[in-house]
């Protein structure tokens, strides 16, 4: 497991990274490199070289700004765990972040590395969808906000700008009594998710739904918000038989993916009652 | 003080979990080049041309090899077990493959160079023109008629027809009840935790050759290569001292340390090489890959009167070092299980395919008859309306019947099945829940229990029965212990632990014997130039055989020493008691020596008895009169979700017995990690291959590997029933838990699921296919 030979730069900025991508049309952004690293050692990505992106610090650690949470693209997926910000405000997030991979993995892989790589059923798209994120890109023409919904495009593939260095990730503080969950059906050889649900309910003072965000990775081609549920779900009590009818519209206008271990028509399945398992957790 | 049935921390761990350990891949030697092999990524094809000149003429790049480069300079791969009567097809395997791949991960190439990245580059630089040939994959259909053939002088790509036992057809025909059933035994691969590896060093004035390399047999592999190599076997030294796992895959002898060593000697510089884990999937041996039909003819009452078994075993491209021995003697002489069948056949083909060749694993052979007599008991407890314990109570071989000769010919040692079943029924308190089974089936939850009562063939073996059944080797063990002055000793054994923490369990019944301190006594073992002979560790064989060698040398040893003492203390010897490292007069204790008095006298010489020789050493050679039985009861409790086919683990309990338990803690190790590699096999893990032969489950992202996460806490006691025919009355328990945990599992989950008439379910028990069955049953009623 040897990768071929590439050149190494380090940068100590945003700006050097930058500058390195654009001088180099064959160079990638290392981070955790907990994605890439492997992909490269077994010959399937190829990078002329790697700007380490890892030590600028700027690009590091959880802040409130306002009424947005903003976590810096460099945080680990074990300081996404643990951090009490986030726990309190974005639980789910949290709860994504412990499910991924195991404690070497989480200490190294980071939020910016995993939402850039956009493997379609890594744990924090959905996450980040669920939670109505912004993504923060710097590129060599100034900076970019682009919203978390319509980034996963498909299998490794996000609408990150060519060149673009996604800086940070930002969150709107949630719903007044916001209720959040994450659910996963973990592959039992790669631990991504075969089927991984994020949700966020908050409910109006009458007890009816008045914000939902439901959001699952692993089931398509790229993660993706499950608007029929969310709809299904709106401005109604939630009971036993809404969870069941709200997940039941998980496929609307889905085409669920397939391998070895689970079909499409098994994933729908599972999307099917794990959706409505996460909406009963959260009842 | 007492130390066998202590229970003992590993004195190999510290070394090994502060990675001090020494591997095969951390040996580093001055000069030293790396290679790279290039695979095939076809699985039949004929090769046209190769171009290395790229290769050749990239930096860093020393020596390219193809197979014609390599023809009448390197000998190929033999096969050393050749079951008698079976008409084998013995393949000899090319170091490179030379006009035709036949599997996906052949090697065509190999590229020696100045780094291991150099060697890597340099592979992607060599250009092979295939030209592609039909493959198969699955043994059934390579038997077809108009299949593609793997080798030309095998029709049908049946690579071997081997029989044991008859049935007299009015067992079936007069029969009250008689179920059959197919069951496949799907492909696993193997996954060490250190993948292989091999480096040589080669003296050219002398001709000494040294080859460090994962190998669970050292002697066997030097025994292989110096033929293969064409290297007198007394200039050949094979180092496997610090092995990581190996579970039966690094028991063959493989082209690529052939390759490494050849390279060596041809370049006059160290060579090593080492598999990637993506290699390991494709190059190193697969395990089981069986398509078993059975038949079992029984009556209303319960007892279970025949069995009829055939095998189509799917053993890859090339018959590889063990490989044949697998389907045929491990497994078939044990299918009758632990239960009195009064007939008993088995019928087995051993098949070319166009894969990676299989050999053994874990079990190797015993997993695969296990699973189908304990399925097919259920089976036919469903059948019959009785309740599975119950057919199990009333067929297994009672206590008194030991040595119990079996419908195949084997003698079961000892044993108290009856005692390890009632054991575990009553550690998992079974008629609760039984209750608790149908409470909850109310409420539309699904529990079930399995059970397997298990007997294996371990402590392989007889030597004179290892020549009867065709495996070209001796299967007694060597022990040596030295004493040295001071007392302290050094044990060297045949064994090839790799794992397994012989360094401990040996050490321990050389202390418990000489009443010296644990750490007194070292265990040595894999390396041939420090150990005489030795057949290495497999078949669950190492404690009850080289275990065994020790116990008859430490015996040796203290016979020795009492004629000395006696001489010292001026009493008769046959009035010396030895005890707790003690040789004392007897009646009168105060008159004494200590076993480190005794020794030093021994070495000094001064004043020894007449006709005693200085020194304190001794040698066994041990060859055990039979095998070794041991067996148990494993019971599972599960949990299936109707929603979705997930299999969840409430409890497993494991009453194993292999005879005297020479380390507790160690044995339960070894129940643990074998209970977790059978439930692998039962709910995870299987290696798919496309029609055309590509591995689908190429690496550990595909390819499930249990994780200690997957597992809730083991509930495991022993029983102890001694072997009655070795000195320390050990058995052996390396395999049991991966013999006993996967139909265990398996009856498990299709109990949960009687609500839905299932019948039995395809492993691995992927949700989907658990799913599947639940829709199946609700459709079909």
């Amino acid at each position: 497991m040897i990768a071929r030979a590439f050149e190494y730069t380090q940068a100590a900025s945003v700006a050097e990274a930058l500058a390195a991508l654009q001088q180099d049309r064959d160079a990638k952004l290392l981070a955790g490199g907990h994605s890439l690293l492997p992909l490269m050692k077994l010959r399937l990505a190829t990078a002329g070289r790697l700007v380490d992106i890892g030590r600028i610090a700027d690009l590091r650690g959880v802040r409130r700004d306002g009424d947005r949470i903003v976590v810096g693209a460099l945080t680990t997926h074990a300081v996404l765990a643990q951090n009490p910000l986030l726990r309190e405000m974005l639980p789910v997030l949290s709860a994504a972040a412990q499910e991924i991979g195991d404690l070497q993995v989480r200490n190294r892989g980071t939020i910016g590395g995993s939402i850039a790589h956009g493997d379609a059923a890594a744990d924090l798209p959905a996450a980040v969808l669920a939670l109505d994120a912004t993504l923060h890109v710097a590129t060599s023409a100034g900076e970019e906000s682009l919203p978390a919904e319509g980034f996963f495009l498909g299998p490794m593939m996000t609408a990150l700008p060519e060149g673009g260095l996604l800086t940070a990730v930002s969150f709107p503080l949630p719903p007044q009594g916001t209720r959040q969950a994450y659910r996963k059906v973990a592959h039992p050889a790669s631990g991504y998710a075969v089927v991984g649900v994020a949700a966020v309910l908050a409910m109006g003072e009458d007890g009816t739904v008045q914000y939902a965000r439901i959001a699952l990775t692993g089931a398509g081609a790229a993660p993706f918000r499950a608007h029929g549920v969310e709809a299904a779900l709106l401005d109604r009590t939630l009971s036993a038989e809404l969870a069941a009818e709200a997940a039941g519209r998980v496929g609307d206008r889905v085409e669920f993916a397939g391998d070895l271990y689970a079909s499409p028509s098994y994933r729908r399945r599972l999307a099917e009652v794990h959706v409505r398992r996460t909406l009963m957790g959260l009842l | 003080m007492q130390l066998i049935g202590v229970p003992q921390k590993r004195v190999e761990d510290p070394r090994l979990i502060t990675g001090r350990g020494r591997y095969t891949e951390d040996v580093r030697l001055p000069g030293m080049l790396h290679a790279a092999i290039l695979r095939s990524p076809r699985a039949h094809a004929r090769i046209q041309e190769i171009d290395v000149a790229a290769a050749q003429a990239a930096d860093g790049v020393v020596a390219v090899y193809t197979g014609r480069d390599l023809a009448g300079k390197l000998g190929p791969i033999p096969t050393a077990w050749l079951p008698p009567d079976s008409d084998i097809k013995a393949t000899a395997h090319p170091a490179l493959a030379v006009d035709t791949v036949r599997y996906v991960g052949d090697g065509v190439a190999m590229v020696v160079a100045e780094s291991a990245a150099a060697a890597r580059d340099a592979i992607d630089r060599i250009k092979v023109r295939y030209e592609p040939m039909a493959a198969v994959v699955d043994q059934a259909q390579a038997m077809a008629e108009g299949a593609p053939l793997v080798h030309e002088d095998a029709p049908g790509n049946v690579a071997f027809h081997w029989k044991a036992g008859t049935v007299p057809e009015e067992a079936f025909t007069g029969a009250e009840v008689v179920v059959r059933r197919t069951f496949r035994q799907q492909r696993l691969i193997p996954n060490p935790m250190e993948p292989r590896a091999a480096v040589a060093q080669y003296d050219p004035s002398t001709g000494d050759l040294t080859l460090w390399a994962t190998s669970q047999n050292p002697h066997i592999h030097r025994v292989l290569l110096s033929s293969v190599l064409g290297i007198p076997e007394h200039r050949l030294r094979v180092v496997s001292v610090d092995v990581g796992g190996g579970f039966g895959s690094k028991i063959a002898c493989y082209p690529d340390e052939a390759l490494t060593a050849y390279a060596a000697m041809a370049l006059g510089r160290p060579v090593k090489w080492a598999e990637t884990r993506v290699e390991h999937f494709q190059a190193t041996t697969h395990g089981r890959d069986m398509v078993i039909d059975v038949e079992l003819a029984g009556r209303r009452d319960g007892t279970m009167t025949a069995i009829r078994v055939k095998n189509l075993a799917n053993m890859g491209a090339y018959l590889s070092t063990a490989a044949p021995g697998v389907p045929t003697i491990l497994f078939g002489l044990i299918v009758t299980g632990a239960y009195t069948f009064q007939h008993a056949a088995v019928d087995v083909y051993g098949v070319f395919t166009h894969t990676t060749p299989t050999d053994a694993y874990r079990g190797a052979g015993r997993p695969e008859a296990t699973y189908l007599v304990e399925r097919m008991v259920d089976l036919f407890a469903g059948e019959i309306g009785m309740d599975p314990i119950e057919v199990r109570r009333r067929n297994l071989v009672r206590p008194e019947a030991f040595p119990y000769q079996s419908a195949l010919g084997l003698t079961y040692d000892s044993g108290n099945y009856q005692r390890a079943l009632d054991q575990a029924l009553e550690t998992v308190g079974y008629e609760e829940i039984r209750r608790e089974q149908a409470a909850l089936r109310q409420k539309g939850r699904y529990i079930g229990i399995g059970c397997t009562s298990y007997v294996e063939i371990s402590g392989l073996g007889p030597s004179e029965v290892a020549g009867a059944v065709g495996f070209q080797g001796g299967l007694w063990e060597s022990a040596n212990i030295r004493v040295h002055p001071s007392g302290k000793v050094t044990v060297f054994t045949g064994g090839s632990p790799h794992g397994q923490g012989e360094e401990t369990t040996f050490a321990q019944i050389v202390a418990d014997r000489f009443g010296v301190p644990l750490a007194d006594v070292e265990v040595v073992h894999g390396d041939t130039a420090r150990i005489a002979m030795g057949w290495g560790t497999y078949g669950s064989r190492t404690t009850a055989v080289g275990g065994s060698a020790i116990a008859v040398a430490a015996d040796r040893v203290i016979d020795k020493a009492r004629k000395i003492a006696a001489h010292m203390l001026e009493a008769a010897e046959e009035d010396i008691e030895f005890r707790a490292g003690r040789f004392a007069v007897r009646g009168a204790p105060e008159r004494a020596q200590t076993f480190q008095a005794v020794t030093l006298q021994a070495y000094l010489a001064w004043n020894l008895p007449e006709g005693v020789e200085p020194a304190l050493e001794a040698a066994a050679y041990y060859n055990p009169s039979n095998f070794t039985f041991p067996f148990g009861t494993h019971i599972a409790v599960v949990e299936v979700d109707a929603e979705t086919g997930d299999v969840q683990l409430l409890r497993y309990v494991a009453v194993d017995d292999c005879g005297k338990v020479i380390n507790p803690l160690i044995a339960e190790g070894q129940v643990h990690g074998g209970i977790v590699q059978g439930i692998g096999q039962a709910l995870w893990e299987g290696a798919v291959y496309s029609a055309d032969g590509q591995l689908l489950t190429g690496s550990l992202l595909d390819y499930a590997m249990p994780k200690a996460r997957f597992f809730p806490a083991f509930e495991t006691a022993f029983t102890e029933t001694p072997a009655p025919h070795n000195p320390i009355g050990a058995k052996g328990i390396g395999e049991t838990g991966t013999i006993a945990a996967t139909p265990t599992i398996v009856n498990a989950v299709v109990d949960a699921l009687q609500p839905f008439g299932v019948q039995d379910l395809a492993m691995p028990l992927w949700p989907e296919r658990v799913h599947q069955a639940i829709q199946a049953g609700r459709n079909g009623r």
